[in-house]
């Protein structure tokens, strides 16, 4: 076969490529090319922008955030897979769980924020039930529309998302392993932590990566809960956009979306070194 | 299999109460907010009527239905054929067809949203100033949750035998993709379908930051002045999307059932 020919079929692609090109590799490109471009000419002066005292708070802001749900989601997460795992694999609830950890992990954006408004908002159902029944004000001075509501709300998708990309590696670990310590003389606690632990680490960390990644990346949720001020990165991407086009800050908002994307790119790839690794004991 | 201490049985019980209340009580106190009375005691059904007679809710209820409709006709379109044909004849791009189609994984769709201004400036100016336009930024959101549901079912059917036994009865390649590939790997096909249109339902940010009235977009704005009726909406929303992706799991479900007995 000619060379020609064998490359025909591969001309099947074309649109798919095009597609792809258009809708997803030329903006990347964009954001990647004008971080370092002041009209027309290479600069670094946007990075100073990404420097300056606000960019830097938002981000500080932004690692709190993502950090602290990711932990919680993870440590929570993985308490609830692992007591997904010690049911009898055709236990209903077990059943029930996996499903509706599935669908839970893809809530988020706007309405995730009105579920958390109906309860802990001014005139949130829990609020005024806890306000008229014992005298408690939860409401406080409003920390739900701020960073502490923000961890609490985004801990609700973060933890089934735990549950969904953690059992896989709890389900790996077999149960001939444990007889085969146990026959060495370990007792439970030797298990946990000489065999369990250490196979379990990989997997882990590799899933808290994805849970901060899946935080840091987060907008919709934050866009709906908090109105004022732009205390983490992605709002303050917002207020770029938004205010670029008035006030001809063109550079701005394409250095802080450069920012989130090394961010989330170097975090995704190192789960997905840490994710071979446990694959490799893994079934 | 070890037996369960009932000790642990009960810890276990407990915190599967606990975790139940966090996740579903918010949900209830949803419904409980969603037909109150503003500002005195008693029940209404106002706020959930709005869906229908708001005239600009019921339009971002439209629109975003007819975008779930036509992001799930254009993936399928772009997708199905792809996959099976470099499954089919080009082998060695199935690397790349891979990782592209997970790229939206790693860039978040607010940098895509930042750098995607003069494409869509191309968009308004070929296709008009619609919100369904959207549909051509969201095909590409959608692209990694719909590209594993179809390629776990091709990898579950052996297309090239079936693709060959057709060729050599005289199929043309389309007739091989369309009644010979695509019945065989149609849970898959429902799969990314069906998440294609939980995602678009939710879809806010870049419908909020291109301008476009979306349901989220609408419920996030009627939250400022009648709270009500957002988290009616809400509710809405998220129990038909919950109830679109609980079906999701049976399906899958039944598709590995099936292919445990034909095989």
């Amino acid at each position: 076969m000619s060379r020609a020919r064998r490359l025909v079929p591969a001309l099947g692609l074309v649109p798919f490529l095009l597609y792809l090109l258009v809708f997803l590799v030329a903006p990347t490109v964009t954001v990647i090319v004008l971080a370092f471009q002041e009209q027309g000419r290479f600069t670094l002066g946007n990075l100073q922008v990404v420097t300056s005292g606000t960019a830097l708070h938002a981000l500080a802001e932004s690692l709190v955030v993502s950090v602290s749900t990711a932990v919680i989601g993870a440590v929570l997460g993985a308490l609830l897979a692992y007591i997904v795992v010690t049911m009898p694999e055709r236990s209903l609830v077990r059943r029930a769980v996996t499903s509706l950890a599935g669908v839970l992990a893809q809530f988020g954006g706007v309405t995730l924020a009105f579920v958390f408004i109906a309860t802990l908002s001014f005139n949130g159902v829990l609020t005024v039930a806890l306000k008229s029944a014992v005298g408690i004000d939860l409401y406080g001075n409003g920390w739900l529309f701020g960073i502490p509501g923000l961890v609490l709300v985004y801990t609700y998708f973060q933890i089934p998302l735990m549950v969904i990309v953690f059992l896989p590696a709890l389900e790996g670990l077999r149960p001939q392993w444990r007889e085969a310590a146990v026959n060495l003389g370990a007792t439970t606690w030797d298990y946990w932590r000489r065999v369990a632990i250490p196979l379990l680490t990989p997997a882990f960390l590799g899933s808290l990566l994805l849970l901060f990644a899946n935080a840091f990346a987060a907008y919709a949720t934050a866009a709906a809960l908090i109105s004022q001020g732009q205390p983490i990165l992605p709002l303050l991407i917002r207020s770029a956009l938004v205010s670029e086009v008035m006030l001809g800050r063109h550079g701005l908002a394409y250095a802080l979306a450069f920012e989130m994307v090394i961010v989330v790119a170097v975090v995704m790839l190192a789960y997905t070194l840490l994710l071979r690794r446990t694959s490799r004991w893994l079934r | 299999m070890r037996r369960t201490s009932p000790a642990w049985a009960l810890t276990r019980g407990v915190l599967l109460v606990l975790f139940a209340v966090f996740f579903f009580g918010p949900l209830l106190a949803m419904l409980d907010y969603s037909t109150r009375k503003d500002g005195a005691s008693g029940r209404t059904g106002h706020w959930w009527s709005q869906l229908v007679t708001n005239p600009d809710l019921r339009g971002a209820i439209i629109t975003s239905l007819l975008l779930a409709l036509f992001t799930v006709v254009l993936m399928l379109v772009l997708l199905v054929p792809t996959m099976i044909w470099v499954r089919l004849r080009v082998p060695g791009a199935s690397r790349l067809v891979e990782f592209l189609c997970l790229l939206p994984l790693t860039v978040p769709p607010l940098v895509i949203v930042v750098g995607i201004s003069n494409v869509y400036a191309w968009v308004t100016y070929l296709f008009g100033d619609s919100a369904l336009t959207l549909t051509f930024a969201y095909v590409v959101l959608v692209l990694p949750f719909a590209y594993r549901s179809i390629d776990a079912a091709l990898a579950a059917i052996d297309a090239a035998t079936l693709s060959e036994a057709a060729r050599s009865l005289g199929a043309g390649w389309v007739t091989v993709i369309v009644r010979v590939v695509v019945p065989n790997i149609w849970s898959g096909i429902m799969g990314a379908a069906f998440i294609t249109v939980a995602l678009v339902l939710g879809e806010f940010v870049f419908s909020s930051l291109l301008h476009f009235d979306t349901l989220p977009v609408e419920i996030n704005l009627l939250g400022k002045s009648q709270s009500h009726t957002s988290v009616a909406a809400s509710l809405a929303s998220i129990l038909f999307v919950s109830a679109l992706l609980l079906s999701l799991s049976f399906v899958g479900r039944r598709s590995r059932g099936t292919k445990g007995t034909t095989r």
